[in-house]
């Protein structure tokens, strides 16, 4: 309650024009001066009356404050000024736009405004949040959730972020897709934006182009196919065979965390391209002038395989191994030879990996940004479709809200066809005790394929990621092959003058603007994708099944459309933060906080609910329970959050490039910048320091997480104790 | 039809049968074993005994390090699971979640050469003979876990298997499931004639289902024999002490005349059946409810004190205090006037206690 009249009365209300973390409206005219001045002052100086309702439902609380807690009227007073305050605080948001009134009978009633209203500084945020409190606790007092003053408003918390950061934008992208030129809304725009030829079009089948939604689709789908069935190989090469480098190949799976997105179609046009090693090689040895092959469907294809397989890896290697080998020997001894056990018994049971495998190799396909901008030639896809609306000459954002529409269709289309295949058939384990035994041998009619396939596609990679470091010390690839240092020397080029380094390469300010970011948005999206997990695993309430729905549905979105819907969102009053850092940092946090959520209930579900009742009964608070009983023993759980999250405010590109601005460039965007130049060396000496970057993160984690192991063994072995009956 | 004898059980036979794990883990140490056909043999011991890696080594999991191995006169040693005529029901029941009840139980008789109709139609027999006709058409997932521990056992028993291997089959299931579910396949068992191997580390279940029972300890076997041989005469301190209840007790071998030995346990002598003891030290195993409480003084017994006086309905508990230290003893009589802290005079029953090696 405090905060709330602090955030009304002392710090300014609207947002400051130099940025979030400039503290000097302290000097300049506060509190009088109307740009800096808190709320109170505003209305005291009867500038912005529309603020002073917020005052009786800030005092209401104040009645409250004697009254005692099961007190019929404490609960009232507190969930009606909550509710109230925050639906006028957003209401009066929303009412003033950035021409002054938006609804005409309201311009009637308080007069014409002279000036426009900025978004929402420290004031409104520390206001709107006192409110959102005020108003869970008032619930909290009514009895909802054992009454549990934490637990309803860290619900009511993440539900607010979630629909200002998720919803909010989503919803109003789609509205701007009904926009015409002159603001009204109408269907017919969109509909005539949808069915473009350019999106639908079917002229590749005749030797033309194909609309871009059909490039996307098959792209995908390709895509999302191929890796499931290498990542199966590889999952089945580690498992089921005696194939003795285990570690290395799972090692193999941190590289497309680490590799910013587009690294290896950069890679590929080195290999391939018109002047590639490869390309000149055949050419030469064929004889024939090297082309341009790669370049569209073939090069996107190849370098989103490279990419995206060791995901579909990851996540088929749990389910390959989570098959109980129990399964496979009760076939075995039912007369079922190796060969018909995998194929009815070992494979069907895999089938929700499979599925998931090809749904992320889909989704990330979809969404993927960097490598069709590189490689992509004539061959355009959705995300880049949406980039050229948005940047390009045309600067259509309703027709860019429509390709994010499909876009979204897509893969919500394709979550939906996941559902629908898997069924209602159970695939899980029952009864999981005492499962020992070990996997079967593969049968040898498809162990040598396998092997070959992995094989061949393991030198594929490690060839791709030679190239990467190699092509960086190239002074011009193809063309002179002389090795330098000259690419680094201008990225990252330092000075020892006499006030101190001087940072004097081309690349160190967006270095440092991101690694500045990523430092920021990390330990953000680890809390919140913690206490989500903590929520969701640990707690009942009404609607939890929405409420996760609603945590996960960001990561189903391409990024591309989170960039977009972002814009188009946060440009105006009440939240304007576009351009500024702060919305680089709340799209890594709501990209990135499915992952923190699902590690978090991950380990969470390992630990046994007696845990936290029995501190619960020892006289904690859940808050209490969470802070000393759940936290330490989450420690992996937290670092893998943290690392994922930084690694990947690092490398995203999709979201990313629509957010920046001059003042916050991030790194992946001025290597797309510097793409787009053709000054590949460059582009891949900044890449490669980038991996550099990372892999010295990675490597921290691993060593941080293999320090804290041993306190996650115990814990398990006494969760393990509890199971046993 | 109806699944009615079993014309195909078989014996089995284990001769130095050795398997280790990594270079030299010995999981099971030169066993030679002969379970005859149709019987019910369980493998009963502490868990890391080695009695199931022997049931794996008969089912074709495990391959022998040495050794033979033969069901009926067939020497499958080096056969996998699939070519060998044996069928398992396992601890988790290893049901496959994704096919229904008829398609888990048919699953093995589909690789059997079976015709279509003729699979389908034994596939409901297996289900009709333990009680689940009507449910083929749900999934394992739908079944209570009693239910599903009969669809694992129809799936086994169609295939009319030389051998049927139980692992653990009722430790997932409550203990009133249990003794009916066990009595459910001891009639089974019986009724088709079947060769069925059964591992355990319950012994009174194992005492339950048997025709005989193999007690193994570290990786060998322990003593052999039918349940009533191992309660009244265990072979060995292990034995006794672990099926059912014994005190095990220092004493002395006095003199050896014949078959009969004459012990003494401090003041307390008595003569024994000799169990092939030399004189010297060993040990006596009784049962607490072999051993006799007397309140007045006798000459030949041994002094005590109750420590402990417990009432559990059906029987009192002793917990006595000696001079070769505590003893536990239970009586019938419930109206025992005997109470804690009463000096007694102890002695066996005759033909309660036992000499053992150590």
């Amino acid at each position: 309650m405090i905060v709330g009249w602090a955030g009304f009365c002392i710090v300014p209300w609207y947002g400051i024009e130099d940025g979030f973390f400039s503290f000097a409206w302290l000097f300049e005219g506060f509190p009088f001066d109307g740009d800096v001045a808190p709320g109170l002052f505003l209305v005291l100086q009867g500038e912005k009356l529309w603020l002073a309702p917020i005052i009786p439902f800030l005092a209401g609380p104040l009645l409250a404050v004697g009254k005692k807690r099961d007190d019929q009227a404490y609960a009232t007073i507190l969930i009606l000024c909550g509710a109230l305050g925050f639906a006028w605080l957003i209401a009066q948001g929303f009412s003033i736009g950035i021409r002054g009134w938006q609804l005409g009978w309201l311009e009637t009633l308080f007069g014409p405004l002279g000036d426009r209203q900025f978004g929402m500084g420290y004031g409104g945020l520390l206001v709107a949040t006192a409110f959102l409190f005020f108003f869970t606790q008032g619930i909290a007092a009514r009895g909802a959730v054992n009454g549990d003053i934490f637990v309803v408003g860290a619900i009511g918390f993440v539900i607010a972020i979630v629909t200002i950061f998720v919803f909010y934008p989503i919803l109003n992208m789609l509205a701007s897709a009904f926009i015409t030129q002159d603001n009204t809304y109408s269907i017919v725009v969109f509909v005539e934006k949808f069915t473009d030829r350019r999106l639908w079009g079917l002229g590749c089948l005749s030797g033309g182009r194909c609309g871009a939604a059909w490039n996307s689709l098959i792209l995908a789908i390709l895509v999302g196919a191929l890796t499931t069935i290498l990542g199966l190989i590889f999952a089945l090469v580690v498992t089921r065979t005696g194939f003795r480098f285990k570690r290395s190949l799972r090692a193999m799976t941190v590289l497309p965390i680490i590799t910013p997105p587009f690294v290896i179609g950069l890679a590929i046009i080195l290999l391939f391209g018109q002047s590639g090693t490869i390309t000149r090689f055949v050419a030469d040895l064929i004889d024939v002038t090297p082309g341009r092959w790669v370049y569209g469907l073939p090069g996107v294809l190849i370098a989103q395989l490279l990419a995206f397989t060791p995901i579909a890896f990851l996540v088929l290697i749990g389910v390959v191994e989570g098959v109980s080998p129990s399964m496979e020997e009760a076939a075995q001894t039912l007369r079922a030879n190796r060969w018909n056990t995998f194929r009815t018994v070992s494979l069907p049971l895999m089938r929700p990996g499979l599925a998931n495998a090809f749904l992320l190799g889909f989704i990330e396909s979809m969404a993927d940004f960097g490598n069709p901008l590189v490689l992509g030639g004539n061959f355009d896809v959705l995300s880049t479709e949406i980039f050229f609306a948005i940047v390009g000459a045309q600067y259509d954002q309703g027709r860019a809200a429509v390709l994010a529409l499909v876009l979204l269709a897509f893969t919500l289309g394709a979550f939906y066809a996941q559902r629908f295949w898997l069924g209602k058939k159970s695939y899980t384990t029952m009864t999981g005790k005492g499962d020992s035994g070990v996997h079967p041998l593969l049968p040898s009619g498809l162990s040598i394929p396998v092997l070959l396939v992995a094989g061949i596609w393991t030198v594929f990679t490690a060839t791709i990621y030679m190239m990467i470091i190699y092509g960086s010390f190239v002074e011009l690839w193809g063309v002179n092959n002389d090795l330098t240092f000259k690419h680094y020397l201008t990225a990252f080029a330092m000075k020892f003058g006499e006030e101190g380094i001087r940072w004097t390469g081309s690349a160190w300010d967006s270095f440092w603007t991101t690694l500045q970011i990523a430092a920021m948005a990390a330990p953000l999206t680890a809390i919140v994708g913690l206490v989500t997990a903590y929520l969701l695993t640990r707690q009942n309430f009404a609607g939890k099944n929405a409420f996760e729905f609603g945590t996960m549905l960001s990561f189903a979105i391409p990024g591309t459309v989170i960039g977009v819907s972002y814009i188009l969102a946060f440009n105006v009053p009440p939240i304007e933060i576009t351009g500024t850092g702060i919305i680089l940092v709340v799209s890594f946090i709501f990209r990135n906080m499915p992952v923190g959520v699902r590690a978090g209930i991950a380990s969470m579900s390992q630990l046994d609910k007696s845990l936290d009742e029995s501190s619960l009964t020892l006289g904690a608070n859940s808050w209490q329970t969470f802070l000393n009983v759940i936290l330490p023993l989450l420690k992996p759980a937290i670092l893998a959050a943290l690392v994922y999250s930084f690694v990947r405010a690092m490398t995203a590109i999709s979201a990313v490039i629509f957010l920046v601005s001059a003042d916050y460039n991030m790194a992946t965007s001025y290597i797309i910048g510097r793409v787009e130049n053709n000054d590949y060396g460059l582009a891949i000496a900044y890449s490669t320091s980038l991996i550099v970057v990372m892999l010295a993160a990675v490597g921290l984690l691993q060593i941080l997480v293999g320090r804290t192991n041993v306190g996650r063994r115990m814990s398990q072995s006494r969760t393990n104790l509890a199971e046993t009956p | 039809m109806t699944l009615t004898g079993n014309q195909n059980a078989a014996s089995v036979s284990f001769r130095g049968v050795t398997k280790i794990y990594g270079t030299d883990v010995r999981a099971v140490d030169d066993i030679s074993v002969d379970i005859a056909a149709g019987t019910l043999v369980t493998l009963l011991g502490p868990s890391g005994c080695g009695k199931t890696t022997t049931l794996r080594l008969i089912a074709g999991l495990e391959m022998s390090s040495s050794g033979t191995i033969k069901i009926g006169d067939k020497d499958v040693t080096n056969l996998p699971a699939t070519d060998r005529d044996v069928s398992m029901v396992f601890q988790s029941y290893a049901l496959f979640p994704h096919m229904t009840v008829l398609e888990n139980v048919s699953y093995g008789l589909k690789f059997s050469g079976f015709r279509k109709a003729e699979t389908r139609e034994r596939a409901e027999a297996g289900l009709n003979l333990v009680g689940l006709s009507g449910y083929g058409d749900r999934l394992p997932s739908e079944l209570s876990g009693g239910q599903q521990q009969r669809v694992a056992v129809a799936r086994a028993l169609v295939l009319e298997p030389q051998v049927l291997l139980f692992d653990e089959p009722l430790s997932n299931l409550d203990a009133k499931l249990r003794r009916q579910v066990r009595e459910e396949i001891r009639e089974i068992q019986q009724n088709l004639g079947l060769t069925v191997v059964y591992v355990t580390h319950d012994q009174e279940e194992a005492l339950a289902v048997s025709d005989r029972i193999i007690v193994m300890n570290n990786a060998v076997i322990a003593q052999d024999g039918t349940p009533r041989e191992l309660y009244d005469a265990p072979a060995n301190r292990f034995v006794a002490d672990f099926i059912g209840e014994a005190n095990i007790l220092d004493c002395t071998v006095l003199t050896i005349t014949g078959d009969v030995a004459d012990v003494r346990i401090g003041q307390y002598e008595l003569r024994l059946p000799s169990s092939g003891l030399e004189p010297g030290k060993a040990f006596i195993g009784i049962r607490p409810n072999r051993i006799e409480l007397h309140e007045a003084d006798r000459d030949n017994s041994i002094a005590g004190t109750i420590l402990r006086q417990t009432y559990v309905g059906k029987h009192l508990e002793f917990t006595l205090a000696t001079d070769h230290g505590e003893m536990f003893a239970t009586t019938g009589d419930v109206n025992s006037p005997l109470s804690t802290g009463d000096t007694v005079s102890i002695t066996f029953a005759s033909g309660g206690p036992v000499l053992l090696a150590d």
